[in-house]
C-alpha cells in the first residue's frame, strides 16, 4: 500500500465523520437564521390555537402544559421526518449519497452525525418553544422525577432517531418524491401520539396501538411527570420505559437492517446512480 | 509481481428496465457487455466514449457503487465486491457536475467535513485543505459559502475534496463537462501536476473530450457500446489508423459535399459549412486518391480554398473503429 496521510481508523474514525456530519446541522444551520421564524415562530402559532381552544371550553390549566409539550415535541418529530427519514432522498438528488457510499467510514457515522446534529438543533428550538409559550401563557412545569424524565426523554429520543434513519432507507427505496412520505407522517402523527391532548383519550387500545410511534409513550410517560395524578395515564410509568427501551432496540435493528438491504439494493440495482 | 491498480476480467453489467410504450418488452440494457482491462498503478489511464458508452457504469463498477452483473474486478488488487471496504479505503472520486456538500457551509469547513470521512486529523486536514485551495486557485474564496460558487470554482472544490485523502486511486468521472474553457485548462492543469508529483499513483479519467484524453493519458481505451474496442497509448491508436490518409480542405461555399464519397479511394467525407466557406475532411485509402477529389471539383467549378494533410487524432480513430463520429454516436445515447 503506498504511503498516505495518517488517518484515524476504528471509532477514533467513527468519532471524527460523526463530529463532521453532524456540524452542517449544528453550525451551519444556525447560520441559517430563518430558522428562528419557521422552527419556532410557526409551531408556537398552531400551539397558541389549541391554547385558545381549551381556554374557550375551559379546560384545566394543565392542558395548556399540554398543548405546549405537545408544540415542543412537533419540532423533534418534524426533524426526525424532514431531516432524517427524507435526508437520504435529498443526499441523492444532491449528489452526497453517492460520495457518502464510497468513503470509508461507512455511512453509519454519518448517519450518526446526521441524528447527533439534528437532534443537537431541534433541542435548541424545542426549548425555545417551550419557554416562550411558557411566557405567553404562564404555565409553570414540576418534574416530580427529573432523572426518570431524562430517562425517559433520552429512551425517546434514541428510539425516534432511530426510526428515523430506518425511514431514511425505506423512503429513498419507496418514494420518489420524498417530501410525500414526510407530509404523510405530520397530522396524522400529532392526531396518534396525542401532541395536544393525553392519548388515553382515543381509548386504551387505539393508544396502544399507536404506541408503536416512541411519541406516544415518552408524551404520556413526561406528562405523568409533570401533572401527576391529574394525568389520565395509559399506561403506568415504568412499563413506559420498558416499551421505550423496547422501541429503541427494535428500531436500531430495523434501521441496521434496513441500512444494508438498502446499500445492497443500491448496488444491485443501481438505484443510486439509475438516470433512465 | 506488481499488483494492477485496476484489473477487471469479463465485466457485465445490465439495468433492468421498466415497462414502457417503448420499451414494451422491458428489455435489460446492457451497459458493460465484457470489459476486460488492466491499469498498472502510477498510470493515467483514460477511458474515451459517446455518452452512453459505459464509461460512468465502469467507474461506478469499480469505485464499489455498482454491484457487476457478471465477471470480475480488482482496485488496488482488492475485489470490488468482497472487498469492497479495502478498495475504499484506497480510492477517491470527483464526478463533473457534481453538486455535492451543503450550500451553508463555506469552503473550508465542507472540504473539513469530507476529510473527517477519511479520518484525517484536523489540523492536518486544515492544512491541507488550505494547500490545495492554493494550488486550485480558490484560497482566497475559502470563507466563501458554496451555495455562492461558480461552476468552475465548485468543480475546483470538488477536485479538491477528491485529492484531500491524497488517494492511491483518483476516479475522475468526466471532470470538466460544463466548464468553460479556461476552468476545464485549470482543472487539467492541476490534475497533471498531481499525478506528476506523486509517483505510483493512478488516476483512472473518463472523458468524451478527443483532445483532453490525448493531453493528459498515457493509455486511453475507446469504449462503445459496453465494449472496449481499442486501448492503447495515444500515439499508438493513431498509427494503427494511419493505413488510411486525412486531408482536410476548404472551398468555396458547397451545399453538400457527401457526393464526394461516391468516388474511388474515398473512405469518408464530413463537411461543415461556415459563413464564407466549406471544410471538408476526408480518410482516403492512399494520399493518390486526393487528386481524384482534387479533378472532381474543378470539374464541378468548386475553388479549393486550402489543402492540407492531416495526422490522424483520436477522433479519427474513432471514426475509422466505430464508423460515427464522437457527436453523431452520442446522439444515440443510453445508459452511461
Amino acid at each position: 500500500m503506498i504511503a498516505t496521510m495518517p488517518r484515524a481508523h476504528g471509532p477514533r474514525r467513527f468519532f471524527r465523520a460523526t463530529l463532521g456530519r453532524s456540524y452542517p446541522r449544528i453550525i451551519g444551520s444556525n447560520r441559517d437564521r430563518s430558522w428562528l421564524f419557521y422552527d419556532t415562530v410557526l409551531p408556537l402559532l398552531g400551539t397558541i390555537a389549541f391554547v385558545y381552544v381549551y381556554k374557550a371550553l375551559g379546560a384545566p390549566d394543565r392542558f395548556i402544559g399540554y398543548v405546549i409539550m405537545g408544540g415542543a415535541t412537533t419540532a423533534f418529530w418534524m426533524n426526525v421526518m424532514w431531516a432524517m427519514a427524507a435526508q437520504f432522498y435529498w443526499d441523492k438528488q444532491g449528489g452526497n449519497l453517492e460520495l457518502y457510499m464510497v468513503v470509508p467510514c461507512g455511512i453509519a457515522p454519518i448517519l450518526f452525525g446526521m441524528s447527533l446534529g439534528g437532534f443537537l438543533a431541534t433541542m435548541i428550538r424545542a426549548t425555545a418553544i417551550v419557554l416562550i409559550g411558557s411566557l405567553l401563557f404562564g404555565v409553570r412545569f414540576a418534574i416530580s422525577n427529573l432523572g426518570l424524565f431524562l430517562l425517559i426523554f433520552g429512551v425517546a429520543i434514541v428510539a425516534l432517531y432511530g426510526l428515523g434513519v430506518a425511514f431514511a432507507s425505506l423512503f429513498l427505496l419507496w418514494g420518489r418524491e420524498a417530501w410525500h412520505m414526510a407530509e404523510l407522517f405530520m397530522e396524522p402523527v400529532f392526531l396518534a401520539s396525542g401532541f395536544y391532548f393525553p392519548v388515553r383519550a382515543l381509548g386504551f387500545w387505539a393508544a396502544m396501538g399507536t404506541s408503536l410511534i416512541p411519541l406516544t409513550l415518552a408524551l404520556d410517560g413526561l406528562r405523568q411527570l409533570l401533572f401527576g395524578e391529574m394525568h389520565p395515564a395509559l399506561l403506568p410509568v415504568w412499563w413506559e420505559v420498558v416499551g421505550l427501551v423496547f422501541l429503541a432496540v427494535l428500531f436500531f435493528v430495523l434501521a441496521r437492517f434496513m441500512l444494508r438491504r438498502m446499500e445492497f439494493l443500491a448496488r444491485r440495482e443501481g438505484r443510486l446512480s439509475l438516470r433512465f | 509481481m506488481t499488483v494492477p491498480a485496476i484489473a477487471a476480467q469479463d465485466l457485465v453489467r445490465t439495468y433492468r428496465t421498466k415497462r414502457s410504450p417503448g420499451n414494451p418488452d422491458a428489455a435489460p440494457v446492457v451497459a458493460l457487455d465484457g470489459v476486460t482491462l488492466e491499469v498498472p498503478p502510477g498510470e493515467f489511464f483514460g477511458l474515451l466514449g459517446p455518452n452512453g458508452a459505459g464509461k460512468t457504469t465502469l467507474i461506478k463498477v469499480l469505485v464499489t457503487l455498482l454491484l457487476p452483473s457478471r465477471g470480475s474486478a480488482k482496485v488496488a488488487g482488492f475485489d470490488v465486491v468482497a472487498q469492497a471496504h479495502e478498495v475504499r479505503e484506497r480510492i477517491s472520486m470527483v464526478s463533473g457536475g457534481e453538486s455535492s456538500g451543503y450550500g451553508l457551509l463555506t469552503v473550508r469547513e465542507q472540504l473539513w467535513m469530507f476529510s473527517q470521512f477519511y479520518g484525517l486529523p484536523t489540523r492536518a486536514a486544515l492544512g491541507r485543505i488550505d494547500e490545495l485551495l492554493r494550488v486550485v486557485g480558490l484560497f482566497d474564496e475559502r470563507h466563501r459559502r458554496v451555495s455562492a460558487l461558480s461552476t468552475g470554482m465548485r468543480q475546483k472544490m470538488n477536485l479538491v475534496r477528491g485529492l484531500l485523502p491524497d488517494p492511491e486511486i483518483l476516479f475522475l468521472d468526466e471532470p470538466t463537462v460544463g466548464l468553460d474553457v479556461s476552468a476545464a485548462r485549470d482543472i487539467r492543469a492541476y490534475i497533471k501536476a498531481w499525478i506528476a508529483e506523486r509517483p505510483g499513483r493512478t488516476i483512472l479519467l473518463t472523458t468524451h473530450y478527443m483532445h483532453e484524453a490525448e493531453e493528459l493519458c498515457q493509455r486511453v481505451a475507446i469504449i462503445h457500446k459496453g465494449r472496449i474496442i481499442a486501448c492503447d497509448a495515444p500515439a499508438a491508436l493513431k498509427r494503427e489508423a494511419t493505413g488510411d490518409s486525412y486531408f482536410v480542405l476548404s472551398t468555396e461555399v458547397m451545399d453538400g459535399a457527401s457526393w464526394l464519397g461516391q468516388l474511388p479511394g474515398v473512405h469518408r467525407v464530413d463537411s461543415r459549412a461556415f459563413d464564407d466557406h466549406t471544410e471538408i475532411r476526408l480518410r482516403l485509402a492512399e494520399d493518390g486518391a486526393i487528386a481524384g477529389v482534387v479533378k472532381a471539383l474543378a470539374d464541378r467549378d468548386r475553388r479549393i480554398l486550402s489543402l492540407q494533410k492531416l495526422e490522424p487524432s483520436l477522433e479519427d480513430v474513432f471514426v475509422q473503429l466505430v464508423g460515427q463520429r464522437l457527436e453523431e454516436a452520442d446522439q444515440s445515447g443510453g445508459p452511461s
